[in-house]
């Protein structure tokens, strides 16, 4: 394992400030590792860049995420938070640097098989399948659990009959956690804007994943939505046991539930740590009240 | 045999440059009307054949000559192509683009048959204009034909891009093209910049129609389907919604047409467009001249 | 699901009726011949038009070329029982497997293309088609293969229509028909719920190429000729506005589209210059007025039919 050096860096709070360790000698890492985090590593993000024609619109981030954990991505906005987050998830692939989730490298790899792999994820602007019943949406991302194939769905077997009743009844099982099962057979476009971010969390967490990313979900929320929904965030990693990545561009809303940050600046990692600590550097204070002013 | 074959290599290219300089007619008009309405105007081959229709009319029935010819056609293909913008086109701007992509293809087969209906579905022999005179230079074969088609061509194209570039309606068109509604906020009223687009794409279209009409000698009711479809394959060549690439385009679709005839067979001929398309869409589908664009997520 | 086989078994009841009041007629002389041939162009119209629905209306990507695999269908069919003297359900068989292969084959690149750039790619292919086979001499080039023997019967092409429509019901209520709806409400979204969104939308146009390639093979063996003209833009514009007028994601509304025009169409027989333009005329009105066609991408459904007490046989018709 050589990422080890990434991982203390988050959780050793002397070496926060500094936010990187490269080159540190790897038996002291280790043995630093197992007394700080006996926790695994669920993702791992190896010096990414991203580079849209001249532009490094993220630049050398290193990121890592233990299994349960719940981290927040800030930043000023356009300060290649989503960018990041679309490397992760395999929109884009990143022109420099590694990605690992859970023992595997998907830089490079699909989309769809990093979700696969167990990363699920919403989106800032809201992407439900709008024409489909609300059923449909999480029955949709039950689609790799299915226990059929075309041949069996076609000819109606048995066991299209019982995988599509298991479906149906997590599917709803789900929904009534959300509190979406009144409308589960309406279309996912008729529902209020609310209840539209909670059944795309919803939607997402049926793929099964280990690692949930959240991208800007208060979006669009007042600041009653907003702290309901931070609630949520909370008892969501509790309930389900699953590592969260929660993008924001406001600081105050994700200090109080994440246990690190990290903080991009102009594509750079400026800074990361616990709340406490980010609160407190210079760097972050200076980003986001001094000149810019954006937020 | 050597120097027969770059004889015959470079009297094919004589060939294809005069068609592919009408297939850049025709493209310019895609190419303009997809760059401010995001729209495959499939009925834009047909304006093609009107103009050839009203062509073979003024230059039969009025006896003009061929310059007030080609200028009538293309005044009345402006207007034609104005109308059908007006009637077809502008009540569905914000509905589906397969919605809007169904009416166009309704609106050419709708012209196409009407004028079946009217003209009947036989040939018509377009009139000389010229006397056929063909020029010999050593052993190549050029006709006056495809002199004027060249010179026409050329002529077009230059107060096009002069229109496009330099007068305040070209201006307001690239404002359109680029972003609409930023456009709509400077003011700039869309609805008769997209009017103007139509005019000018219908124009350059029959101009097309009646060259082609001079050069074959023969017009009928269904020439714009295959001439449509492939000037829309010299747009998407050059880069759909660049005007120079519209150019480029239906000058390098014209030559290699008559290079796989000439070399070839003829009946490939239609084949190897949109062999030709099918490769530029896989392999750089912004065109020749195109940026690439991706979606934001 | 009980309730979903009792409605297959119910389902299968109603068509087996219907096709007994039809085959009835058709024995006692009360249809001509004139009918008959629109009742088998019915069937074969609706393969056709469920078959494109697949990949337009479910999946969402804009293909039309649907004629052009009508045609391999219809070609290799053909080969199959005039050239090779086999059986008609071998050339059954192979005109569906040789569409689907081209489809396979032809489906892979050009789907990474979408919206209009999909539509003219797959407009261009059906045409390349259609010129290649018109420079096989081996298949009588531009004359066309001549000397087909008319083995479709109303009977084959009905339940063959019948099997097919169940198929891609089948297929629509299954993950994978949920993939391809997920495909076309949003790709990005289908992608992040771990769709291999390729895999789904060749999937759908292989299937539906193959369909196509069903059709061609029973149009080609009762109209006695295979010819390249059957197979232009002409013909994937009819059969667009068929999925359209219905309705496109609706296996009920291409059903009602393709008895509808194949009915206008009839009746427009004595006036072949005017079934272009009422065609294109309806198709630019409907666009206007109703883009989402008669149904929209709802299905005759159950409770729908239930209220009407009308069988679902009918809508298979």
């Amino acid at each position: 394992m050589t990422d080890m050096n990434r991982d203390i860096a988050g959780l050793d709070p002397e070496m926060t400030a500094m936010a990187e360790v490269a080159g540190s000698d790897a038996e002291a890492v280790k043995a630093a590792r197992e007394e700080i985090a006996p926790k695994k590593t669920l993702l791992d993000v190896r010096d990414i860049s991203m580079v849209f024609g001249g532009l490094r619109a993220v630049s050398n981030v290193n990121m890592h995420i233990d299994e349960g954990e719940l981290v927040g991505l800030i930043g000023p906005n356009g300060a290649g938070k989503t960018t990041a987050f679309n490397m992760i998830t395999g929109v884009y692939t990143p022109t420099e640097g590694e990605i690992w989730f859970d023992g595997v490298k998907t830089s490079g790899k699909k989309s769809y098989q990093v979700t696969q792999l167990g990363m699920a994820r919403t989106f800032q602007n809201i992407r439900l399948f709008n024409e489909l019943t609300v059923l449909d949406n999480v029955k949709i991302a039950f689609n790799m659990h299915v226990g059929y194939n075309l041949a069996q769905a076609i000819l109606r077997v048995k066991s299209y009959f019982t995988s599509e009743d298991t479906i149906t009844e997590q599917a709803m099982e789900l929904l009534k956690l959300f509190n979406l099962d009144k409308y589960a057979d309406s279309l996912a476009k008729n529902l209020p804007y609310g209840e539209q971010r909670r059944l795309e969390i919803a939607r997402a967490l049926a793929t099964k994943p280990k690692l949930l990313l959240l991208d800007e979900p208060a979006a669009g929320m007042n600041p009653q939505e907003t702290k309901e929904l931070m609630h949520m965030i909370q008892w969501l990693r509790d309930n389900f046991k699953i590592a969260i990545l929660l993008i924001e561009h406001d600081m105050g809303l994700v200090m109080g539930v994440c246990q690190r940050l990290y903080v991009l600046e102009y594509g750079i990692c400026i800074a990361n740590g616990t709340p406490d600590e980010i609160k407190s550097n210079k760097r972050v204070i200076k980003a986001y009240l001094g000149g810019e002013g954006d937020d | 045999m050597d120097s027969g074959f770059m004889q015959q290599l470079i009297q094919q290219l004589i060939n294809g440059i005069s068609l592919g300089s009408i297939y850049a007619l025709i493209a310019l008009g895609y190419t303009m009307i997809y760059g401010i309405l995001k729209l495959i105007n499939f009925a834009h081959g047909d304006i093609y054949m009107l103009g050839a229709y009203i062509g073979f009319a003024a230059t039969t029935m009025l006896g003009l000559s061929f310059l007030p010819a080609i200028i009538l056609s293309m005044a009345g293909a402006a207007v034609i192509g104005i109308i059908i913008e007006r009637v077809a086109y502008r009540p569905m701007r914000k509905a589906p683009r397969i919605a809007i992509l169904i009416t166009a293809i309704g609106v050419s087969f709708f012209i196409e048959n009407v004028m079946i209906l009217f003209v009947s579905p036989q040939p018509r022999t377009f009139p000389a204009v010229f006397a056929p005179a063909v020029y010999k230079l050593g052993p190549l074969v050029i006709n006056s034909q495809q002199i004027v088609i060249l010179v026409s061509a050329l002529v077009l194209m230059a107060v096009l891009t002069y229109i496009v570039n330099r007068t305040r309606i070209g201006k307001a068109m690239r404002a359109v093209s680029y972003d609409a509604e930023a456009a709509k906020l400077m003011g700039i009223n869309i609805d008769s910049v997209i009017s103007m687009t139509f005019a000018l794409g219908s124009a350059l279209a029959a101009a097309g129609g009646v060259l082609v009409g001079m050069y074959y000698n023969s017009i009928d009711p269904l020439m714009g389907m295959v001439p449509g479809i492939k000037a829309f394959v010299a747009a998407v060549l050059g880069g759909i919604g660049i005007i120079p690439g519209a150019m480029i385009g239906g000058l390098i679709l014209g030559v290699v047409e008559a290079l796989v005839s000439g070399f070839i067979s003829s009946t490939f001929r239609d084949a190897a467009a949109f062999g030709i398309l099918i490769l530029i869409l896989l392999y750089k589908p912004q065109g020749l001249l195109g940026k690439n664009v991706r979606e934001k997520v | 699901m009980n309730s979903v086989r009792k409605f297959d078994i119910k389902a299968l009841i109603g068509c087996a009726i219907l096709f007994a009041i039809l085959q009835g007629m058709l024995e006692a002389d009360f249809i001509g011949a004139f009918w008959e041939l629109n009742m088998v162009l019915i069937c074969i119209n609706i393969i056709l038009a469920a078959s494109l629905n697949m990949i337009n209306g479910y999946t969402g990507q804009f293909s039309i070329g649907h004629a052009g695999f009508m045609a391999v269908g219809a070609y290799v069919g053909a080969i199959m029982t005039v050239k090779l003297g086999l059986d008609f359900t071998v050339a059954l068989l192979a005109g569906t497997a040789g569409a689907a292969l081209l489809g396979f084959l032809v489906g892979l690149p050009t789907l990474r293309l979408s919206g209009d750039y999909l539509a003219i790619a797959t407009l261009g292919l059906g045409e390349i088609i259609r010129i290649t086979i018109l420079n096989i001499p081996y298949v009588g080039g531009a004359s066309g293969l001549m000397g087909i023997p008319r083995l479709t019967t109303f009977t084959n092409a009905f339940w063959l229509m019948i099997a097919i429509l169940f198929f891609i019901k089948n297929f629509k209520n299954s993950a994978h028909g949920r993939a391809c709806l997920a495909i076309r409400e949003n790709e990005i979204a289908a992608d992040t719920m771990g769709i291999d969104t390729t895999k789904y939308k060749v999937m759908a146009f292989t299937l539906g190429a193959a369909f196509a390639g069903t059709a061609g093979v029973l149009f080609a063996h009762y109209f006695f000729i295979a010819h390249p003209a059957s197979f232009t833009f002409m013909r994937s514009f009819d059969i667009l506005t068929m999925v359209v007028l219905g309705g496109l994601g609706s296996m009920t509304g291409s059903i009602t589209g393709a008895i509808l025009l194949t009915f206008i169409s009839a009746l427009l027989a004595d006036f072949p210059e005017w079934r272009m333009i009422v065609y294109s005329l309806a198709m630019i009105i409907l666009m206007l007025y109703r883009p989402q066609g008669l149904f929209g991408s709802k299905e005759l459904s159950m409770k729908m039919l239930r209220s009407l007490r009308i069988g679902r046989g009918k809508d298979n018709d």
